[in-house]
């Protein structure tokens, strides 16, 4: 067994236990009626976990990395991934705030339940 | 093999793995544009169910497992063949597809059991999104599995040419590919979905 064997192994365990931890986190969560954990720090967690997981097998799967032969590989990755960044949290940022831009009435109730104030 | 070749042969099989690697990430674009699609759309329920009325997180695991350990086994068959071991090489293939075929089967199983209980495509803007997410992602499994049964069949029977070995490699960092975007489905549709 050659070293390319291990970085596929270590790549399955490490996946399998990062993907495991977030299961875990949100079935701990769900099992105690939602009591266990917040959503913004449970959000932060698993996100994390992702990002992380995504490396584990960018690296060791596809051995994506710094050497020569996958500089370029490295560098429309990179490119790509700004797209994404662009296109996802800049879709987010848009429609989360176009309620914002209704007739002033609509936002009025709108920033009223948005902001948590009742009348 | 001709003496002379190999070097240039090398250098087109990168090549042609670039251009192949450039395609992966513009699919990767159309990825996030549906992601991007999901996100604003997954409170968009119209009054139906949302995702924590719907998805079944011990099922989803499963998926993601056998996913996961499809991907490791598809990593082996290209070791084995680049080590020329070519019957090593299909076994492991046979094992990748019977595992991709089971993670495509348990999520045929569930689209149709959400449609059957009503909550198709076209319930609600959520509904929409998720089977445009989830869906694109299961055609390129299927796309992904009729090419490995391509691939296996004419490694079978013409044996590890380096034409064919080059047509592996791709095929592996297709099913990769596959593996890393389930990772963000798997998070931000089916684990955020039912906080």
């Amino acid at each position: 067994m050659n070293a390319k064997f291990y970085s596929y192994l270590s790549g399955l365990l490490a996946s399998a236990v990062l993907a495991g931890a977030a299961f875990a986190l949100i079935g701990v969560h769900v099992r105690s009626h939602h009591l266990v954990f917040g959503h913004e720090f449970l959000i932060g967690a698993i996100l994390l976990l992702a990002v992380v997981q995504a490396g584990v097998q960018l690296r060791l799967f596809l051995h994506l990395g710094l050497n020569k032969s996958a500089r370029w590989n490295l560098a429309v990755f990179i490119s790509t991934f700004s797209l994404i960044l662009i296109v996802v949290l800049g879709s987010l940022w848009i429609m989360n705030h176009l309620n914002y831009n209704m007739t002033p009435q609509q936002v009025n109730d709108y920033m009223m339940r948005s902001e948590n104030m009742f009348r | 093999m001709n003496e002379a070749l190999p070097a240039i042969g090398f250098q087109r099989q990168e090549r042609v793995a670039f251009g192949f690697w450039v395609y992966l990430m513009t699919d990767l674009i159309s990825f996030a544009a549906l992601f991007a699609a999901f996100s604003v759309l997954r409170g968009s329920t119209f009054g139906g169910p949302d995702g924590a009325d719907l998805f079944n997180l011990p099922f989803v695991f499963a998926e993601t497992m056998l996913l996961l350990v499809s991907s490791f086994t598809c990593g082996l068959a290209v070791l084995a063949a680049e080590q020329n071991k070519q019957p090593r090489a299909l076994i492991w293939l046979a094992v990748t597809f019977l595992l991709g075929g089971g993670f495509l089967a348990l999520e045929l199983n569930e689209f149709s059991r959400l449609v059957a209980e009503g909550n198709g495509p076209q319930r609600s803007a959520f509904l929409s999104a998720f089977f445009a997410l989830v869906g694109t992602h299961g055609l390129h499994i299927a796309v992904g599995l009729l090419w490995m049964a391509v691939v296996a069949l004419v490694i079978w029977r013409r044996g590890l040419s380096s034409k064919n070995f080059s047509n592996l490699l791709r095929l592996g960092l297709f099913w990769h590919f596959l593996d890393i975007v389930w990772i963000f489905i798997f998070t931000i549709v089916y684990l955020m979905g039912v906080l």
